[in-house]
């Protein structure tokens, strides 16, 4: 159980003294009164690991952003399903689709498509990878709801969180400086953001947040602070949003690009930029109690637990 | 509160040592646990101080995620708080002192005090939670950009840090002699120039422990201002606004990121690091303290008060 340094899965190592963590944890969430998805890692995966008894676990590994609730997920299952157990670790998709390829997991996660030479790689090894979408991560840019600017382009999103632009104006606001908000670094979304907003996608893009740029201990503290504040941005997970007290920001990828708000359908269908897909890969076609873990992430209680964690369930079909 | 210690009379010799003993054990040890903690933060902290260049280890720019260590933002941070709360507790708490300890009429000071003793047991994430609510919005009313500033968090470690120096401010003036006083009146000073020119003069010494522990108890506050500075690791801008814009305090830096490293990265080094200069600070401070109270005490000593 190697985990990669990335994003918030540095939490989910397994360490001496487990059974200190889950109050330390508590106390900590409590203080912060933050639902911060990352701090319940090391309990969860310590449940899922030093599992015995039942036989052989299902082995779920792989993206960093979706560690979290697969953690959830699996921990839930628990209780519908004692009998099965579910060791689930990060370590990055990449880390995971190369198990899935080498046959030494039942179930990669993945934040993106696997690519066709991993395709090819898996068939090579007799394995057809069969791709289940199991919930969408979709980033809600909020502001004050008294606040005139109602859509922006990446591009000056990328200008605001750089503290290139510095006043509303500047994109068609009032005369008033921009306050930023962010989630602290240690996030998961801080990075995703960072990487898909702040640096546009591009790999080779080096710029980070302004300085200036408040960061807040959890979805709460830039909501709250939102609230109150007629000049603050900041971006939250799409479940996390209260439409009534933030108003949502429309985006667009380019000024010739239409605006898109967030919502579960633009979510799905893509149209909305900041929105990715997250999947589950399993070696052929799953059956038995893969196949029934599987229909139940799908199904209501799995989706539920998409919602708690500030990703966009799937959409009913 | 009823419990008075007996004096024991019959003390044998033998009992009397063991007591010393246990007590002289106890101490030695706990000593050498600090001693120990000491040598953890050095030891995981030191490689930050060998690993990163100076240079970068104090530039403007604190970015962890892209090994950007610099921590004078957080120093800034601070060292802005604490200035501020040290500005607003101790003439608050200095004054509050000589009214309790020199002014009051005994049943205010028997109601006054333990209030005051009441204050210091509120847990510092309460205060924090409060400043959220309650504070921020006001400071942002006064016209900052936000209500998550320095200035929030100085107002909430002022009032943290309140009544450590009343308690020990008041105790340093009930030492003082009352026969100071009588002879001050005597010799027909006012009630003003007694205080001001025999009594404090007389507590200097316990006035300053009193502000250095007040400056301690701020510097190395957590949890509120994790809460209420807004944490952006930003180096204020000079000028009218320098309390009024949003930092990062070293303290909270740990809090927050603390959980989140991996064991032995040089993120978790400098983290350790910043251990280590708030141990520094704090260190000088308690050393200038001890500086100073010997200074005046020699001072008193040699008749110039």
């Amino acid at each position: 159980m190697t985990l990669s340094h990335k994003g918030c899965s540095d939490h989910v190592r397994p360490r001496h003294g487990n059974q200190l963590h889950p109050a330390l944890l508590a106390i900590l969430s409590l203080l912060l009164f933050a639902t911060t998805a990352c701090a319940s890692a090391t309990v969860r995966t310590a449940e899922a690991s030093t599992d015995g008894g039942s036989g052989r676990a299902i082995q779920n590994k792989g993206s960093d952003t979706l560690v979290n609730l697969a953690l959830a997920w699996a921990e839930r299952y628990r209780v519908v399903k004692p009998d099965v157990a579910i060791a689930v670790t990060g370590g990055g998709t990449g880390t995971g689709i190369a198990a899935l390829i080498n046959n030494t997991v039942d179930i990669a996660n993945a934040s993106r498509h696997m690519k066709d030479d991993e395709i090819e790689a898996a068939k090579a090894n007799g394995i057809t990878p069969v791709e289940f979408t199991v919930a969408i991560d979709a980033l809600a840019i909020i502001v004050n709801p008294s606040n005139p600017v109602s859509q922006l382009t990446i591009d000056q999103l990328a200008d605001i969180y750089t503290g290139r632009i510095t006043n509303w104006q500047e994109v068609g606001g009032n005369d008033a400086p921009i306050i930023l908000l962010s989630r602290e670094t240690n996030s998961g979304t801080h990075v995703y953001f960072l990487e898909e907003v702040v640096r546009k996608g591009d790999g080779d893009n080096e710029d980070i947040f302004a300085p200036q740029t408040l960061l807040m201990p959890s979805s709460v503290g830039i909501t709250s602070e939102l609230r109150r504040n007629p000049n603050a941005i900041g971006y939250d997970g799409f479940g996390y949003v209260d439409p009534e007290h933030e108003k949502l920001i429309a985006v667009a990828v380019d000024a010739d690009s239409p605006y898109v708000l967030p919502s579960v359908a633009t979510g799905t269908d893509g149209s909305y930029p900041i929105a990715r897909a997250l999947y589950m890969y399993t070696a052929g076609e799953p059956t038995g109690v893969i196949r029934d873990y599987l229909d139940w992430i799908a199904g209501p209680e799995g989706q539920t637990i998409v919602a708690e964690l500030g990703f966009v369930p799937l959409p009913k079909e | 509160m009823a419990t008075i210690t007996q004096p024991r009379t019959n003390l044998t010799p033998t009992e009397a040592r063991g007591e010393v003993r246990w007590g002289e054990w106890l101490i030695e040890n706990l000593i050498r646990l600090v001693g120990l903690i000491f040598f953890f933060l050095v030891r995981e902290g030191l490689p930050a101080f060998l690993d990163i260049p100076l240079r970068q280890l104090f530039s403007r720019r604190w970015y962890p995620i892209e090994s950007l260590f610099g921590m004078a933002p957080l120093l800034v941070g601070s060292f802005l708080v604490t200035i501020g709360a040290v500005l607003i507790s101790v003439p608050l708490g200095v004054t509050t002192a000589i009214y309790l300890g020199e002014i009051a009429p005994t049943w205010q000071r028997e109601i006054l005090k333990p209030l005051i003793e009441m204050l210091a047991g509120i847990p510092s994430i309460v205060l924090g939670f409060l400043g959220w609510v309650a504070l921020a919005p006001l400071v942002q009313n006064l016209g900052a950009p936000t209500g998550l500033t320095a200035f929030t968090g100085s107002l909430i470690l002022a009032y943290m840090s309140l009544p450590t120096i009343i308690s020990i401010a008041e105790d340093a003036l009930y030492a003082v002699p009352k026969e100071y006083r009588d002879g001050a009146l005597a010799i027909g000073a006012t009630k003003w120039q007694t205080i001001w020119r025999v009594v404090l003069p007389a507590a200097r010494s316990g006035l300053v422990i009193a502000v250095m522990l007040g400056i301690g108890r701020a510097i190395g506050e957590t949890m509120a201002v994790l809460m209420v500075t807004g944490n952006a690791a930003n180096i204020p801008a000079l000028g009218a606004d320098l309390f009024f814009q949003p930092v990062r305090t070293m303290t909270a830096t740990i809090a927050a990121e603390m959980g989140e490293v991996s064991r032995g990265s040089l993120h978790y080094n400098v983290l350790f690091g910043i251990g280590i200069v708030l141990f520094l600070i704090t260190f000088a401070i308690n050393s200038l303290a001890n500086r100073l109270v010997g200074m005046s005490a020699t001072r008193r000593r040699s008749g110039q008060l």
